[in-house]
């Protein structure tokens, strides 16, 4: 479906994903309503590719990440890995899958645990899932500590001796420990500072050629996930607004979101950058538990009709493998006039 | 690490040093006489004699000396003799008590036995039945077991031992007749009767014991386990595809343990300065109902020798739940 290189498979399908945490108030604890992190997200992940998930912080992209490797149980909606269904798996049923699909978290240093050391954090997962001898798990974490770049006399230390960057290496080492074919990274780079961004992000591309990875590479750094990613989805509150080829989404961005972020990225040429339009959104975004009516971003669009009050967008493919949600480009694609569309948001958005 | 113990100790030399000061002024300031239970028709005369042969015709310094001399030459001179049949002591004044004019550690000798059958057994109880329903607690946090757990916790908090002790007498003893009221101390334990005689009479006041500190304890190692079931390692461990027992009682469960082993080792001293109500209710016959009695009978040696044993204990167990804490965390290093 959205296949942009259709030589290529889709390791990791996700169908209408939806994952609403309850919300309890009162004296009995009873449900009061719900938040709706994530509502509906569909996308594919091709084999080998670098789907880079980017969005404003509380939108959902970090939820999304952890609901698709089933660290949550869904609400709804169905997540194919190598075919294989893992949408309403039991969390113990999942155990089996856990090898093939890792994630690589934010905080580097919440993650590992203060207690164990270098060693015994590599080498768990192996002692769980694999069957090998001591020694060979002993010469599997050398390995690996060799692979992510870090000293092999450091594997008898703790956590809290490394830095960020370091204690990242381990986070990564950890999560290719059992030859993953997926790997979530949440973040990764968040946390570190640039000089060390750099260097986690080449090493994951150095791994991803090493061992022909496929990541779902969330980040809210719009530059880092041009740099690394293959395609790039937009999320806002809970739902993907544009998916599309890296290029063709940072060069002509069809959703007004989308556009308002890529202005937001900075230019690091001066002249250019006066040049630049900004687009600020007005007002907060929406609360997850009670989102807008219509479109979820029609309380911010700069270009907002009004049909985006009362109909929530469909995903379409406005140009072949570049995916939006918007009122915009239906009408587009109904009227074969863009400008006249646009002039005609504008006028409206004047009328207010 | 024994750089810092060795540190620590000798740290501890003189706060104690000043602590027994502290102690012995206090006792002094403090109004009371320990000749006021004699008869009155004692001429004043023979009174001031008798004074005098308790040692109290000298002044302060004289008689704190004297004590710390007895206290830390004299007495573990005895104390080697009693074990390896030695003489060193060779018949020095030992700490008499006033009201019983025998040694000092000897009564406190008779007295630990009780304290910490009932005492130690309440606190290895409670530590028992609190650490499963901590983890129980947090790992199910709103579950019906939790609310439960909460509930008896505040119970033990809130209700003082002298009602549930009371209250377990007229229960137990009064109505259903299954435990008696009163501990008998001269009871020998030989035979199967007589310990199944013995653990009747140890259940009640060790029962209101463990209640109040498998409160405090349950309490506490919940907190800690909500503390870590929500940090991101754990998430870390269940991504590793770990077993939920793997991550529960590997991950979280260790790193939990570090706070509460340190408040468990805080709470020993507890343990041997006694319960001194409930000793009191059920007419145990420990160290805390032998520092009241020789509160009233302003028996200065004994109390003051009492509470200084008392303060050595939590400075001890202050440094072992410091030591403890260098020991399971790896993040904190003494050196």
């Amino acid at each position: 479906m959205l296949d942009a290189a259709p030589s290529k498979k889709p390791l990791v399908e996700v169908r209408d994903l939806k994952m609403h945490f309850p919300i309890y108030a009162g004296l009995l604890r009873r449900r009061v309503g719900e938040v709706k992190a994530v509502d509906g997200v569909s996308f594919d992940i091709m084999e080998g590719e670098t789907l880079g998930l980017v969005g404003e912080s509380g939108c959902g992209k970090s939820t999304c990440g952890r609901a698709v490797l089933r660290l949550y149980d869904l609400t709804s909606g169905s997540i194919r890995l190598e075919g294989k269904e893992i949408g309403p798996t039991p969390q113990a049923a999942l155990r089996d899958m856990r090898p093939r699909m890792q994630m690589v978290f934010q905080d580097p240093q919440a993650s590992l645990n203060p207690r164990m050391t270098v060693q015994a954090i590599i080498q768990e997962p192996l002692d769980e899932h694999t069957t090998l001898s001591t020694k060979e798990k002993q010469q599997k974490v050398y390995e690996l500590m060799d692979a992510v770049g870090l000293n092999r006399r450091f594997a008898g230390r703790y956590p809290h001796a490394f830095s960020g960057g370091q204690r990242q290496r381990i986070g990564i080492a950890r999560a290719l420990a059992l030859n993953p074919k997926f790997i979530v990274c949440d973040e990764p780079i968040a946390a570190l500072d640039v000089s060390i961004q750099a260097q986690v992000v080449n090493l994951l591309e150095d791994l991803q050629e090493q061992f022909g990875l496929t990541y779902l590479f969330i980040s809210h750094d719009l530059s880092m996930v041009r740099h690394i990613a293959t395609r790039v989805a937009v999320m806002y509150l809970g739902k993907i607004v544009e998916l599309a080829p890296r290029e063709a989404l940072y060069s002509a961005p069809l959703h007004p979101y989308t556009e308002a972020l890529l202005s937001a990225v900075p230019e690091p040429d001066p002249s250019l950058e006066a040049k630049v339009e900004r687009i600020i959104l007005q007002g907060d975004v929406p609360s997850p538990a009670n989102p807008p009516k219509g479109c979820n971003f029609c309380t911010r669009c700069p270009k907002v009709m009004d049909i985006c009050r009362e109909v929530e967008p469909e995903t379409r493919e406005v140009r072949p493998g570049h995916f939006a949600a918007c009122h915009l480009h239906e009408i587009t694609s109904q009227t074969a006039g863009k400008t006249a569309a646009q002039k005609e948001a504008n006028e409206r958005q004047h009328g207010e | 690490m024994l750089t810092y113990t060795i540190r620590r100790l000798i740290l501890a030399v003189p706060t104690l040093l000043f602590i027994a000061l502290v102690i012995f002024l206090l006792l002094e300031l403090a109004p009371g006489d320990p000749m006021a239970e004699m008869p009155l028709t004692i001429p004043p005369e023979v009174k001031e004699k008798m004074r005098e042969a308790l040692g109290l015709g000298q002044p302060w310094y004289v008689r704190f000396y004297l004590w710390l001399y007895q206290f830390f030459i004299v007495e573990p001179q005895y104390w080697i003799d009693g074990l390896f049949g030695t003489n060193f002591a060779d018949g020095a004044q030992r700490i008499i008590s006033f009201q019983s004019r025998s040694p000092v550690f000897n009564t406190i000798a008779e007295r630990i036995p009780q304290t910490l059958w009932v005492v130690g057994m309440s606190y290895v109880v409670g530590v028992i039945i609190a650490l499963p329903i901590g983890i129980i607690s947090a790992v199910r946090q709103y579950s019906w077991f939790d609310n439960f757990g909460t509930f008896i916790s505040m119970v033990g908090f809130s209700v003082p031992t002298f009602f549930t002790g009371v209250l377990l007498i007229v229960i137990f003893s009064v109505n259903l007749g299954w435990f008696p009221s009163i501990y008998d101390t001269t009871l020998k334990v030989n035979d199967w009767p007589s310990f199944v005689k013995q653990l009747k009479q140890m259940a009640m006041p060790v029962f209101v014991l463990a209640l109040y500190n498998a409160a405090q304890i349950s309490r506490f190692m919940r907190a800690s386990m909500l503390d870590n079931l929500g940090q991101d390692y754990v998430r870390t461990a269940r991504a590793k595809g770990m077993t939920e027992k793997v991550v529960v009682l590997k991950h979280v469960l260790r790193n939990s343990l570090i706070p509460v082993v340190t408040v468990i080792a805080l709470g020993v001293p507890q343990v041997f300065g006694g319960a001194i109500i409930t000793e009191q209710v059920f007419k145990v016959n420990g160290l805390g109902q032998l520092l009241i009695i020789a509160i009233h009978g302003n028996d200065v040696p004994m109390v003051l020798t009492l509470t200084f044993i008392f303060a050595v204990l939590i400075v001890v167990f202050n440094l072992i739940a410091d030591i403890l804490y260098g020991v399971l965390d790896p993040r904190i290093r003494y050196d």
